[in-house]
């Protein structure tokens, strides 16, 4: 790969490290200071009653929304730059010619920092064929990428502590790896697309873009900025269900429905979540919401990945380069393993 | 006169480049054709996997972000 300088020549700016520090030093300030500040306007300002439906339930969305915000805002800028520095060109590099269990490992743990952006989904897909990747590694890839993305793990630490977060990363790296793994000896690549095999071997590379620290910084917060907007609706909407559930809902009803002594709770919550699609973020806010309620981990994870990991939209957009047959086992393969890890979870931590 | 490529299948972003790359062609005063390739086979040939893309003349000058008219107006005068 040959490198070119292309770096562009910028105007008059304030100075970076100004712009970057007084960032920083708003962000801790707001941080701090939001709990106190929301917990003063629902109870003193509104005057609402604290442990009344309403008032908690407005409670617990003046609460949420700044501190996911804020989080959002914090975490996807830091994880946005860190992840400028592995692009999925690179990615591939780093994938081909790997063995069966070290490619799938590898995927999945890529998975993870890889961008939102779903129409990169087939230019992906494409790529890791073409560059001779196998397809179970390509879909340990597909498997974890939408499940395991760093603004859930960012928000699982900081909502319920690195514990939590660290679980949900662990459970979906395996989901992953064993599905990648499970596809890949199911030998299904008739079922992908001719043209997608026809580039196998045609790619070109391309050539390294040298980036300064300006160009990354701004590009991580334009990128932010537009990321927040877009997951917007699915956040609010999110922290919307999980103030209803904190506010009203009977916490016998989400024992019955989802709790330690229903053995089917774990199927039961899964088939509701796989027709919902959110972005991982919108999910955290309800799965607060009703672990607070006590609906036992696993249960509760499996929920969140099933929101995530199967969605119809991604589905479609993948209807480009895989034909159905191969969408239905993805889909197959992916629930059973989200079932498993919800039943395994409830077990461990019985 | 340059040939300006964006490489992308049509999402938000690639639409954005498309409006950046025209203002940076308005702004630089250069003779330029701007084609938009949605085809993944012809966008996977140059060697990307983020899009959008953004090829002058045949060479890839950016992918996998939007850069700014004040960008692609530094490589159109180049």
């Amino acid at each position: 790969m040959t490198t070119l300088d292309l770096r562009p020549a910028r105007g008059i700016h304030v100075p970076l490290k100004l712009t970057v520090g007084v960032a920083v030093v708003a962000w801790l300030v707001a941080w701090f200071s939001e709990a106190p500040l929301s917990d003063w306007l629902t109870f003193s300002v509104l005057g609402l009653q604290r442990g009344s439906h309403f008032g908690e339930a407005i409670a617990f969305f003046l609460l949420d929304v700044p501190k996911v915000l804020l989080l959002l805002l914090g975490i996807i800028t830091v994880v946005t730059l860190i992840r400028g520095f592995f692009p999925p060109e690179r990615v591939r590099a780093a994938l081909a010619g790997r063995g069966r269990l070290a490619g799938t490992t590898a995927a999945a743990s890529f998975g993870i920092v890889t961008p939102f952006c779903s129409c990169s989904a087939v230019p992906l897909f494409i790529g890791f064929v073409e560059a001779g990747i196998p397809l179970g590694v390509t879909f340990a890839f597909l498997i974890s990428s939408p499940m395991v993305n760093e603004v859930a793990l960012v928000l699982l630490w900081g909502l319920f502590g690195p514990g939590i977060a660290l679980v949900y990363m662990a459970a979906g790296l395996t989901v992953a790896i064993v599905g990648g793994l499970v596809i890949g000896k199911l030998k299904m690549e008739r079922y992908v697309e001719d043209y997608v095999w026809a580039l196998q071997g045609k790619g070109g590379t391309v050539v390294a873009i040298q980036l300064t620290w300006a160009d990354r910084i701004h590009d991580a917060w334009a990128y932010t900025k537009d990321l927040v907007r877009r997951i917007l609706p699915y956040l609010l909407i999110g922290i919307g269900i999980g103030a209803l559930i904190h506010g009203y809902a009977p916490t016998e009803l989400v024992a019955a429905i989802g709790g330690r002594s229903n053995p089917f709770a774990v199927p039961i919550v899964v088939l509701i979540a796989l027709p919902l699609y959110s972005n991982a973020a919108g999910t955290i806010p309800i799965v607060q919401a009703l672990l607070g309620k006590g609906m036992p981990l696993g249960t509760t994870l499996a929920f969140m990945m099933a929101i995530t990991a199967i969605s119809l939209p991604e589905f479609i957009i993948l209807r480009r380069v895989i034909r159905w047959q191969l969408i239905a086992v993805f889909a197959a393969v992916v629930t059973i393993g989200i079932l498993c890890i919800g039943y395994l979870f409830n077990f461990l931590i019985a | 006169m340059k040939k300006i490529e964006v490489l992308g299948p049509g999402c938000n972003n690639c639409q954005r480049l498309e409006a950046n790359a025209r203002e940076a062609v308005a702004l630089t005063g250069v003779e330029a054709e701007i084609i938009k390739v949605t085809d993944y086979g012809q966008i996977m040939a140059y060697g990307i996997m983020s899009t959008p893309g953004l090829v002058i003349d045949g060479t890839v000058v950016s992918y996998g972000r939007i850069p700014s008219p004040g960008d692609i107006a530094a490589w159109l005068s180049k």
